[in-house]
Protein backbone atom coordinates (compact mmCIF):
# COMPACT_ATOMS: atom_id res chain seq x y z
CA UNK A 1 0.00 0.00 0.00
CA UNK A 2 0.91 3.20 -0.51
CA UNK A 3 -0.17 6.86 1.34
CA UNK A 4 -1.12 9.82 -0.99
CA UNK A 5 -1.88 13.25 -0.28
CA UNK A 6 -4.93 14.89 -2.21
CA UNK A 7 -4.62 18.30 -1.84
CA UNK A 8 -7.65 20.78 -2.58
CA UNK A 9 -6.72 23.87 -3.73
CA UNK A 10 -8.79 26.48 -3.59
CA UNK A 11 -6.49 28.54 -6.11
CA UNK A 12 -3.27 27.98 -7.80
CA UNK A 13 -4.02 24.92 -9.67
CA UNK A 14 -4.32 25.02 -13.21
CA UNK A 15 -6.77 27.01 -14.90
CA UNK A 16 -10.43 25.85 -13.97
CA UNK A 17 -12.72 23.76 -16.44
CA UNK A 18 -15.65 25.65 -15.24
CA UNK A 19 -15.86 29.35 -13.77
CA UNK A 20 -17.42 28.06 -10.40
CA UNK A 21 -18.72 31.11 -7.40
CA UNK A 22 -17.04 31.21 -4.69
CA UNK A 23 -18.94 29.00 -2.19
CA UNK A 24 -20.34 31.77 -0.08
CA UNK A 25 -22.54 32.41 -2.86
CA UNK A 26 -23.93 29.19 -3.34
CA UNK A 27 -27.44 28.14 -1.99
CA UNK A 28 -27.42 26.56 1.43
CA UNK A 29 -28.65 23.65 0.03
CA UNK A 30 -26.00 23.43 -2.62
CA UNK A 31 -23.41 23.91 0.54
CA UNK A 32 -25.26 20.86 2.16
CA UNK A 33 -25.24 18.56 -0.98
CA UNK A 34 -21.05 19.65 -1.29
CA UNK A 35 -19.96 18.99 2.65
CA UNK A 36 -22.23 15.73 2.45
CA UNK A 37 -20.46 14.79 -0.82
CA UNK A 38 -17.41 14.97 0.92
CA UNK A 39 -18.78 13.25 3.94
CA UNK A 40 -19.99 10.44 1.91
CA UNK A 41 -16.53 9.93 0.42
CA UNK A 42 -14.70 10.04 3.46
CA UNK A 43 -16.73 7.14 5.06
CA UNK A 44 -16.73 4.93 1.73
CA UNK A 45 -13.11 5.26 1.89
CA UNK A 46 -13.07 3.72 5.22
CA UNK A 47 -15.23 1.24 4.24
CA UNK A 48 -12.68 -0.02 1.80
CA UNK A 49 -9.94 0.22 4.21
CA UNK A 50 -8.36 3.56 2.28
CA UNK A 51 -8.91 6.35 4.25
CA UNK A 52 -5.90 7.70 7.12
CA UNK A 53 -7.01 11.68 7.21
CA UNK A 54 -8.76 14.24 6.04
CA UNK A 55 -9.14 17.68 7.10
CA UNK A 56 -10.19 21.45 5.93
CA UNK A 57 -8.07 24.71 6.20
CA UNK A 58 -9.03 27.88 7.45
CA UNK A 59 -7.97 30.01 4.53
CA UNK A 60 -6.83 32.75 7.35
CA UNK A 61 -2.97 31.51 6.80
CA UNK A 62 0.19 33.49 8.41
CA UNK A 63 3.54 33.45 7.25
CA UNK A 64 5.84 33.16 10.28
CA UNK A 65 9.93 33.14 10.17
CA UNK A 66 12.78 33.00 12.26
CA UNK A 67 14.23 36.34 12.97
CA UNK A 68 17.41 35.73 14.75
CA UNK A 69 18.53 35.27 18.22
CA UNK A 70 17.10 37.04 21.06
CA UNK A 71 14.07 38.18 19.12
CA UNK A 72 10.40 37.00 18.70
CA UNK A 73 9.64 35.22 15.31
CA UNK A 74 8.49 37.55 12.56
CA UNK A 75 4.80 37.28 10.88
CA UNK A 76 3.56 38.36 7.90
CA UNK A 77 -0.04 38.20 6.17
CA UNK A 78 -2.52 36.86 6.40
CA UNK A 79 -2.83 37.76 2.45
CA UNK A 80 -6.35 38.23 0.82
CA UNK A 81 -5.71 37.23 -2.71
CA UNK A 82 -2.59 34.69 -2.24
CA UNK A 83 -1.99 33.07 -5.42
CA UNK A 84 -2.16 29.90 -3.93
CA UNK A 85 -4.26 28.96 -1.56
CA UNK A 86 -4.91 25.36 0.19
CA UNK A 87 -8.61 24.89 1.35
CA UNK A 88 -8.31 21.09 2.81
CA UNK A 89 -6.54 17.56 2.15
CA UNK A 90 -7.13 14.21 2.70
CA UNK A 91 -4.52 11.58 2.78
CA UNK A 92 -5.42 7.68 1.55
CA UNK A 93 -3.50 4.54 1.94
CA UNK A 94 -3.94 2.53 -1.53
CA UNK A 95 -3.00 0.08 -3.93
CA UNK A 96 -1.71 1.45 -6.73
CA UNK A 97 -1.26 5.06 -8.22
CA UNK A 98 -3.89 4.59 -10.53
CA UNK A 99 -6.48 3.84 -7.77
CA UNK A 100 -5.01 7.12 -6.20
CA UNK A 101 -5.74 9.11 -9.40
CA UNK A 102 -9.22 7.49 -9.57
CA UNK A 103 -10.22 8.34 -6.44
CA UNK A 104 -8.98 11.90 -6.92
CA UNK A 105 -11.02 11.77 -10.13
CA UNK A 106 -14.07 10.96 -7.89
CA UNK A 107 -13.36 13.70 -5.41
CA UNK A 108 -12.80 16.21 -7.68
CA UNK A 109 -16.28 15.67 -8.90
CA UNK A 110 -18.28 17.29 -5.95
CA UNK A 111 -21.18 18.97 -6.28
CA UNK A 112 -21.49 22.37 -6.64
CA UNK A 113 -24.07 25.21 -7.86
CA UNK A 114 -27.39 23.75 -9.42
CA UNK A 115 -25.94 19.99 -8.12
CA UNK A 116 -23.47 20.00 -10.99
CA UNK A 117 -20.02 18.61 -10.63
CA UNK A 118 -17.45 21.30 -9.61
CA UNK A 119 -14.06 19.85 -12.24
CA UNK A 120 -11.49 20.95 -9.40
CA UNK A 121 -8.24 20.01 -9.76
CA UNK A 122 -6.59 18.04 -6.80
CA UNK A 123 -3.01 17.47 -6.71
CA UNK A 124 -2.19 14.11 -5.87
CA UNK A 125 1.26 14.12 -3.88
CA UNK A 126 2.94 10.26 -2.81
CA UNK A 127 4.26 10.08 0.61
CA UNK A 128 7.88 9.47 1.15
CA UNK A 129 7.73 5.45 2.59
CA UNK A 130 9.98 4.11 5.04
CA UNK A 131 13.22 1.71 3.78
CA UNK A 132 12.69 -1.15 2.67
CA UNK A 133 15.46 -3.81 5.05
CA UNK A 134 16.08 -5.90 2.01
CA UNK A 135 18.10 -3.88 -0.60
CA UNK A 136 20.34 -6.04 -2.53
CA UNK B 1 3.32 -19.22 29.30
CA UNK B 2 4.34 -15.85 27.64
CA UNK B 3 2.58 -13.69 24.98
CA UNK B 4 4.83 -14.99 22.29
CA UNK B 5 4.01 -18.67 23.14
CA UNK B 6 -0.08 -18.06 23.39
CA UNK B 7 0.38 -16.38 20.16
CA UNK B 8 1.54 -19.59 18.46
CA UNK B 9 -1.41 -21.29 19.64
CA UNK B 10 -3.48 -18.61 17.22
CA UNK B 11 -3.34 -20.55 14.36
CA UNK B 12 -3.91 -23.99 15.36
CA UNK B 13 -6.93 -22.87 18.23
CA UNK B 14 -8.87 -20.90 14.69
CA UNK B 15 -7.82 -23.87 12.53
CA UNK B 16 -9.74 -26.32 14.77
CA UNK B 17 -12.52 -24.45 14.96
CA UNK B 18 -12.67 -24.11 11.37
CA UNK B 19 -12.34 -27.79 11.03
CA UNK B 20 -15.31 -28.38 13.38
CA UNK B 21 -17.68 -26.42 11.01
CA UNK B 22 -16.79 -22.77 12.24
CA UNK B 23 -16.65 -19.95 9.58
CA UNK B 24 -13.82 -18.35 9.51
CA UNK B 25 -14.83 -15.18 9.93
CA UNK B 26 -16.67 -15.79 13.29
CA UNK B 27 -14.14 -18.26 14.69
CA UNK B 28 -11.11 -15.82 13.59
CA UNK B 29 -13.38 -13.01 16.46
CA UNK B 30 -14.25 -16.04 18.40
CA UNK B 31 -10.42 -16.80 18.95
CA UNK B 32 -9.60 -13.27 19.30
CA UNK B 33 -11.81 -13.14 22.32
CA UNK B 34 -10.49 -16.14 23.82
CA UNK B 35 -6.71 -14.51 23.54
CA UNK B 36 -8.05 -11.75 25.10
CA UNK B 37 -9.72 -13.79 28.04
CA UNK B 38 -6.35 -15.59 28.69
CA UNK B 39 -4.14 -12.90 28.80
CA UNK B 40 -6.34 -11.21 31.46
CA UNK B 41 -6.58 -14.61 33.82
CA UNK B 42 -3.98 -16.76 33.09
CA UNK B 43 -1.13 -15.06 34.86
CA UNK B 44 -2.64 -15.55 37.84
CA UNK B 45 -4.53 -19.25 36.98
CA UNK B 46 -2.36 -20.78 34.06
CA UNK B 47 -4.26 -23.24 32.76
CA UNK B 48 -2.65 -26.90 32.62
CA UNK B 49 -3.47 -27.52 28.71
CA UNK B 50 -3.60 -24.10 27.41
CA UNK B 51 -4.50 -25.11 24.17
CA UNK B 52 -7.28 -27.14 25.63
CA UNK B 53 -8.32 -24.04 27.58
CA UNK B 54 -7.74 -22.17 24.34
CA UNK B 55 -9.87 -24.39 22.02
CA UNK B 56 -12.42 -24.63 25.05
CA UNK B 57 -12.96 -21.12 25.59
CA UNK B 58 -12.93 -20.15 21.97
CA UNK B 59 -15.34 -22.40 20.65
CA UNK B 60 -18.01 -21.22 23.60
CA UNK B 61 -17.83 -17.81 22.58
CA UNK B 62 -18.21 -19.16 18.89
CA UNK B 63 -21.19 -20.75 20.00
CA UNK B 64 -21.91 -17.32 21.83
CA UNK B 65 -21.62 -15.32 18.96
CA UNK B 66 -23.36 -17.82 16.36
CA UNK B 67 -26.76 -17.98 19.31
CA UNK B 68 -27.01 -14.09 18.80
CA UNK B 69 -27.31 -14.35 15.38
CA UNK B 70 -30.44 -14.40 13.77
CA UNK B 71 -29.66 -17.42 11.45
CA UNK B 72 -28.89 -19.42 14.49
CA UNK B 73 -30.89 -22.20 13.24
CA UNK B 74 -29.52 -22.65 10.09
CA UNK B 75 -25.68 -22.30 11.53
CA UNK B 76 -26.51 -24.15 14.34
CA UNK B 77 -28.15 -26.99 12.06
CA UNK B 78 -25.37 -26.95 9.77
CA UNK B 79 -22.65 -27.47 12.63
CA UNK B 80 -24.19 -30.23 14.23
CA UNK B 81 -24.40 -31.82 10.34
CA UNK B 82 -20.64 -31.38 9.94
CA UNK B 83 -18.95 -34.96 10.25
CA UNK B 84 -17.38 -34.98 13.23
CA UNK B 85 -13.59 -34.23 12.90
CA UNK B 86 -11.07 -36.69 11.98
CA UNK B 87 -7.68 -37.56 13.93
CA UNK B 88 -6.52 -34.36 15.06
CA UNK B 89 -4.24 -32.98 12.85
CA UNK B 90 -3.78 -29.48 14.13
CA UNK B 91 -0.25 -28.95 12.28
CA UNK B 92 -2.25 -29.17 9.01
CA UNK B 93 -5.10 -26.56 10.49
CA UNK B 94 -2.73 -24.85 11.50
CA UNK B 95 -1.10 -24.43 7.99
CA UNK B 96 -4.85 -24.21 5.99
CA UNK B 97 -5.38 -21.46 8.17
CA UNK B 98 -1.80 -19.60 6.89
CA UNK B 99 -3.09 -20.65 2.95
CA UNK B 100 -6.57 -18.89 3.69
CA UNK B 101 -5.15 -15.72 4.87
CA UNK B 102 -2.86 -15.37 1.91
CA UNK B 103 -5.61 -16.23 -0.55
CA UNK B 104 -4.42 -15.47 -3.94
CA UNK B 105 -7.81 -13.72 -4.37
CA UNK B 106 -6.69 -10.88 -1.49
CA UNK B 107 -4.58 -8.20 -2.69
CA UNK B 108 -1.64 -8.18 -1.01
CA UNK B 109 -2.17 -5.70 1.76
CA UNK B 110 -5.54 -7.44 2.83
CA UNK B 111 -3.30 -10.51 3.28
CA UNK B 112 -0.62 -8.94 5.47
CA UNK B 113 -3.61 -7.08 7.63
CA UNK B 114 -5.13 -10.90 7.62
CA UNK B 115 -2.35 -12.81 8.38
CA UNK B 116 -0.73 -10.69 11.52
CA UNK B 117 -4.32 -10.49 12.95
CA UNK B 118 -5.59 -14.13 12.41
CA UNK B 119 -2.61 -16.01 12.43
CA UNK B 120 -0.38 -13.41 14.02
CA UNK B 121 -2.55 -12.83 16.67
CA UNK B 122 -1.83 -9.29 16.85
CA UNK B 123 -4.95 -7.19 17.47
CA UNK B 124 -6.65 -4.35 14.64
CA UNK B 125 -5.34 -1.26 17.01
CA UNK B 126 -1.64 -2.73 16.74
CA UNK B 127 -2.04 -3.67 13.08
CA UNK B 128 -3.25 -0.23 12.32
CA UNK B 129 -0.33 1.55 14.16
CA UNK B 130 2.03 -0.71 12.60
CA UNK B 131 0.85 0.83 9.07
CA UNK B 132 -0.24 4.02 10.16
CA UNK B 133 -4.23 4.31 9.29
CA UNK B 134 -6.66 4.94 11.33
CA UNK B 135 -8.05 1.61 13.61
CA UNK B 136 -10.99 2.18 11.79
CA UNK B 137 -9.80 1.49 8.78
CA UNK B 138 -7.31 -1.57 9.12
CA UNK B 139 -10.84 -3.14 10.99
CA UNK B 140 -12.86 -2.55 7.59
CA UNK B 141 -9.41 -3.83 5.83
CA UNK B 142 -9.50 -7.06 7.78
CA UNK B 143 -13.53 -7.51 7.43
CA UNK B 144 -13.34 -7.02 3.67
CA UNK B 145 -10.47 -9.38 3.72
CA UNK B 146 -12.17 -12.26 5.75
CA UNK B 147 -15.36 -12.05 3.41
CA UNK B 148 -13.32 -11.92 0.21
CA UNK B 149 -12.15 -15.44 1.50
CA UNK B 150 -15.42 -16.49 3.13
CA UNK B 151 -16.35 -19.07 0.12
CA UNK B 152 -13.00 -20.34 0.42
CA UNK B 153 -13.58 -24.27 1.11
CA UNK B 154 -11.03 -24.66 4.02
CA UNK B 155 -9.27 -27.79 2.83
CA UNK B 156 -8.69 -26.34 -0.73
CA UNK B 157 -5.07 -27.03 -1.68
CA UNK B 158 -3.13 -23.49 -0.36
CA UNK B 159 -0.01 -22.30 -2.30
CA UNK B 160 2.85 -22.26 -0.10
CA UNK B 161 4.43 -19.36 -2.60
CA UNK B 162 1.96 -16.61 -1.55
CA UNK B 163 2.02 -17.54 2.44
CA UNK B 164 6.27 -16.85 1.54
CA UNK B 165 5.04 -13.82 0.19
CA UNK B 166 3.11 -12.15 2.37
CA UNK B 167 5.53 -12.83 5.33
CA UNK B 168 8.32 -11.43 2.84
CA UNK B 169 6.43 -8.13 2.86
CA UNK B 170 5.86 -8.08 6.78
CA UNK B 171 9.50 -8.43 7.18
CA UNK B 172 10.47 -6.13 4.33
CA UNK B 173 8.03 -3.14 4.84
CA UNK B 174 7.67 -2.94 8.55
CA UNK B 175 7.00 0.14 9.64
CA UNK B 176 7.80 0.80 13.90
CA UNK B 177 5.23 0.87 16.22
CA UNK B 178 4.32 -0.79 19.32
CA UNK B 179 4.87 -4.40 17.65
CA UNK B 180 8.28 -5.15 15.84
CA UNK B 181 7.24 -6.71 12.49
CA UNK B 182 10.31 -7.69 11.58
CA UNK B 183 10.33 -9.99 14.60
CA UNK B 184 7.15 -10.98 14.19
CA UNK B 185 7.60 -12.04 10.31
CA UNK B 186 10.78 -14.13 11.81
CA UNK B 187 8.34 -15.67 14.26
CA UNK B 188 5.70 -16.95 11.66
CA UNK B 189 8.06 -18.01 9.10
CA UNK B 190 9.49 -20.03 11.98
CA UNK B 191 6.50 -21.34 12.23
CA UNK B 192 5.59 -22.20 8.94
CA UNK B 193 9.02 -23.54 8.24
CA UNK B 194 8.24 -25.98 11.33
CA UNK B 195 4.97 -26.94 9.83
CA UNK B 196 6.73 -27.98 6.30
CA UNK B 197 9.89 -28.04 5.98
CA UNK B 198 9.95 -26.76 2.95
CA UNK B 199 13.59 -25.51 1.28
CA UNK B 200 12.15 -22.20 0.41
CA UNK B 201 10.18 -21.17 3.88
CA UNK B 202 13.64 -22.25 5.27
CA UNK B 203 15.08 -19.79 2.51
CA UNK B 204 12.91 -17.06 3.42
CA UNK B 205 14.02 -17.73 7.45
CA UNK B 206 17.53 -17.45 6.61
CA UNK B 207 17.05 -14.43 4.48
CA UNK B 208 15.31 -12.85 7.32
CA UNK B 209 17.67 -13.93 10.08
CA UNK B 210 20.64 -12.09 8.02
CA UNK B 211 19.73 -9.03 6.82
CA UNK B 212 17.84 -8.86 10.94
CA UNK B 213 21.61 -9.68 12.08
CA UNK B 214 22.67 -6.09 10.30
CA UNK B 215 19.66 -4.11 11.64
CA UNK B 216 21.55 -2.15 14.28
CA UNK B 217 24.21 -1.20 12.28
CA UNK B 218 21.90 -0.05 9.17
CA UNK B 219 21.01 3.15 10.56
CA UNK B 220 22.91 6.01 12.47
CA UNK B 221 21.03 7.39 15.82
CA UNK B 222 19.34 9.70 13.88
CA UNK B 223 17.95 7.59 11.31
CA UNK B 224 20.40 7.94 8.41
CA UNK B 225 21.11 4.78 6.19
CA UNK B 226 24.39 3.26 6.62
CA UNK B 227 24.96 1.71 3.45
CA UNK B 228 26.46 -2.02 3.29
CA UNK B 229 30.10 -1.47 2.42
CA UNK B 230 30.26 1.70 4.85
CA UNK B 231 28.91 -0.75 7.97
CA UNK B 232 30.42 -1.23 11.23
CA UNK B 233 30.41 -5.03 10.57
CA UNK B 234 31.41 -5.68 14.85
CA UNK B 235 27.69 -4.41 15.32
CA UNK B 236 26.19 -7.19 13.16
CA UNK B 237 24.63 -9.94 15.35
CA UNK B 238 26.90 -13.45 14.73
CA UNK B 239 24.23 -15.36 16.66
CA UNK B 240 21.40 -14.45 13.85
CA UNK B 241 23.98 -14.94 11.10
CA UNK B 242 25.14 -18.30 12.63
CA UNK B 243 21.74 -19.29 12.75
CA UNK B 244 20.72 -18.07 8.66
CA UNK B 245 23.49 -20.15 7.43
CA UNK B 246 22.95 -22.66 9.18
CA UNK B 247 19.51 -23.06 7.70
CA UNK B 248 20.19 -21.97 4.45
CA UNK B 249 22.94 -24.28 4.10
CA UNK B 250 20.35 -27.11 5.45
CA UNK B 251 18.30 -26.23 2.82
CA UNK B 252 20.59 -25.48 0.01
CA UNK B 253 22.21 -29.28 0.58
CA UNK B 254 19.03 -30.57 -0.11
CA UNK B 255 19.45 -29.32 -3.85
CA UNK B 256 15.65 -27.14 -4.39
CA UNK B 257 17.08 -23.97 -4.84
CA UNK B 258 14.42 -20.61 -5.02
CA UNK B 259 14.27 -17.18 -4.83
CA UNK B 260 14.63 -17.18 -1.16
CA UNK B 261 17.64 -19.31 -0.76
CA UNK B 262 18.99 -17.70 -3.34
CA UNK B 263 18.66 -14.18 -2.01
CA UNK B 264 19.98 -15.68 1.43
CA UNK B 265 22.88 -16.82 -0.08
CA UNK B 266 24.13 -13.67 -1.32
CA UNK B 267 23.04 -12.18 1.74
CA UNK B 268 25.24 -14.98 3.50
CA UNK B 269 28.26 -14.52 1.28
CA UNK B 270 27.87 -10.30 2.79
CA UNK B 271 27.85 -11.84 6.11
CA UNK B 272 30.91 -13.85 5.53
CA UNK B 273 32.85 -11.30 4.78
CA UNK B 274 34.94 -9.18 7.75
CA UNK B 275 35.22 -6.06 6.11
CA UNK B 276 33.56 -4.59 2.58
CA UNK B 277 36.78 -4.97 0.86
CA UNK B 278 36.97 -9.05 1.37
CA UNK B 279 33.40 -9.34 0.14
CA UNK B 280 33.39 -12.36 -2.57
CA UNK B 281 31.79 -10.28 -5.52
CA UNK B 282 32.52 -12.91 -8.37
CA UNK B 283 30.18 -15.50 -6.19
CA UNK B 284 27.90 -13.05 -5.20
CA UNK B 285 27.35 -12.75 -9.29
CA UNK B 286 26.40 -15.84 -9.42
CA UNK B 287 24.08 -16.17 -7.38
CA UNK B 288 22.04 -13.21 -9.20
CA UNK B 289 22.59 -15.10 -12.36
CA UNK B 290 20.60 -17.69 -10.77
CA UNK B 291 18.05 -14.98 -8.75
CA UNK B 292 17.83 -13.86 -12.78
CA UNK B 293 16.97 -17.52 -14.20
CA UNK B 294 14.70 -18.01 -11.03
CA UNK B 295 12.72 -14.88 -11.42
CA UNK B 296 13.19 -12.70 -14.58
CA UNK B 297 12.71 -9.67 -12.07
CA UNK B 298 14.68 -6.51 -13.12
CA UNK B 299 15.26 -5.31 -9.96
CA UNK B 300 17.49 -8.65 -9.93
CA UNK B 301 19.51 -7.35 -13.14
CA UNK B 302 19.55 -3.59 -11.41
CA UNK B 303 21.36 -5.52 -8.17
CA UNK B 304 23.24 -8.05 -10.37
CA UNK B 305 25.19 -4.26 -12.27
CA UNK B 306 26.54 -3.59 -8.81
CA UNK B 307 27.97 -6.81 -7.76
CA UNK B 308 29.49 -7.15 -11.36
CA UNK B 309 30.46 -3.20 -10.97
CA UNK B 310 31.98 -4.44 -8.14
CA UNK B 311 33.71 -7.74 -9.46
CA UNK B 312 35.00 -6.91 -12.82
CA UNK B 313 35.08 -2.96 -12.49
CA UNK B 314 32.95 0.09 -12.93
CA UNK B 315 32.94 -0.49 -16.57
CA UNK B 316 31.99 -3.70 -16.77
CA UNK B 317 28.91 -2.72 -14.39
CA UNK B 318 27.83 0.08 -16.69
CA UNK B 319 27.67 -2.25 -19.36
CA UNK B 320 25.77 -5.12 -17.16
CA UNK B 321 23.31 -1.62 -16.65
CA UNK B 322 22.52 -1.32 -20.16
CA UNK B 323 20.62 -4.01 -19.82
CA UNK B 324 18.09 -3.09 -17.18
CA UNK B 325 15.07 -1.40 -18.12
CA UNK B 326 15.73 2.66 -17.52
CA UNK B 327 12.08 2.73 -15.50
CA UNK B 328 13.34 0.23 -12.72
CA UNK B 329 13.47 2.41 -9.14
CA UNK B 330 16.77 3.09 -8.30
CA UNK B 331 18.23 2.75 -11.41
CA UNK B 332 19.65 6.20 -11.50
CA UNK B 333 21.00 5.80 -8.01
CA UNK B 334 23.28 2.99 -9.45
CA UNK B 335 24.50 4.49 -12.27
CA UNK B 336 25.32 7.45 -10.37
CA UNK B 337 27.56 5.34 -7.80
CA UNK B 338 28.95 3.31 -11.11
CA UNK B 339 29.96 6.26 -12.72
CA UNK B 340 31.57 8.03 -9.55
CA UNK B 341 33.96 4.62 -9.46
CA UNK B 342 34.22 4.97 -13.03
CA UNK B 343 36.09 8.75 -12.95
CA UNK B 344 33.41 10.56 -13.78
CA UNK B 345 32.22 12.45 -10.61
CA UNK B 346 30.36 15.71 -12.43
CA UNK B 347 28.01 13.18 -14.29
CA UNK B 348 27.75 10.80 -10.81
CA UNK B 349 26.56 14.17 -9.15
CA UNK B 350 24.10 14.81 -11.50
CA UNK B 351 22.42 11.72 -11.16
CA UNK B 352 22.76 11.62 -7.30
CA UNK B 353 20.60 14.66 -7.43
CA UNK B 354 17.97 13.15 -10.08
CA UNK B 355 17.99 9.69 -7.62
CA UNK B 356 17.16 11.72 -4.73
CA UNK B 357 14.43 13.42 -6.54
CA UNK B 358 12.83 10.33 -7.59
CA UNK B 359 13.19 8.36 -4.41
CA UNK B 360 10.23 6.86 -2.91
CA UNK B 361 11.45 6.62 0.61
CA UNK B 362 12.77 9.43 3.40
CA UNK B 363 16.40 7.28 4.25
CA UNK B 364 17.17 7.36 0.60
CA UNK B 365 16.02 10.45 -0.54
CA UNK B 366 18.20 11.77 2.18
CA UNK B 367 21.46 9.57 1.63
CA UNK B 368 21.28 10.54 -2.42
CA UNK B 369 21.50 13.96 -1.40
CA UNK B 370 24.25 13.63 0.53
CA UNK B 371 26.24 11.85 -2.30
CA UNK B 372 25.35 14.26 -4.48
CA UNK B 373 26.56 16.98 -2.08
CA UNK B 374 29.62 15.02 -1.39
CA UNK B 375 30.56 15.23 -4.89
CA UNK B 376 29.19 18.86 -5.50
CA UNK B 377 31.74 19.65 -2.58
CA UNK B 378 34.97 17.91 -4.01
CA UNK B 379 34.71 19.39 -7.00
CA UNK B 380 34.77 22.49 -5.69
CA UNK B 381 38.02 22.72 -4.18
Amino acid sequence: MAKYLLLKHYRGGPAPLVDIEPIDRWAPAEIDAHVQYMNDFAARLEGTGEFVDGQALSPDGTFVRYDGEGRPPVTDGPFAETKDLIAGWMVIDVETYERAVELAGELSAAPGPDGKPIYEWLEVRPFLTAAPTVTE
Amino acid sequence: MNETLLRELIPVVTGVLVRRGADFATAEDAVQEALIQALATWPKSPPADPKGWLITVAWRKFLDATRAESSRHAREARVAAEPPPGPADDTADALQLYFLCAHPSLTPASAVALTLRAVGGLTTRQIAEAYLVPEATMAQRISRAKRTVSGVRFEEPGDLATVLRVLYLVFNEGYSGEVDLAHEAIRLTRQVMSMTDDEEASGLLALMLLHHARRVARTTPDGALVPLAAQDRSRWDVELIAEGVAILQAGLARDRLGEYQAQAAIAALHADARTADETDWVQIVEWYDELDRLTDNPVVRLNRAVAVGEADGAQAGLAALEQVDPAVPRRTAVEAYLRERAGDPALAARLYADAARAATNLAERDHLTRQAARLHDALRD
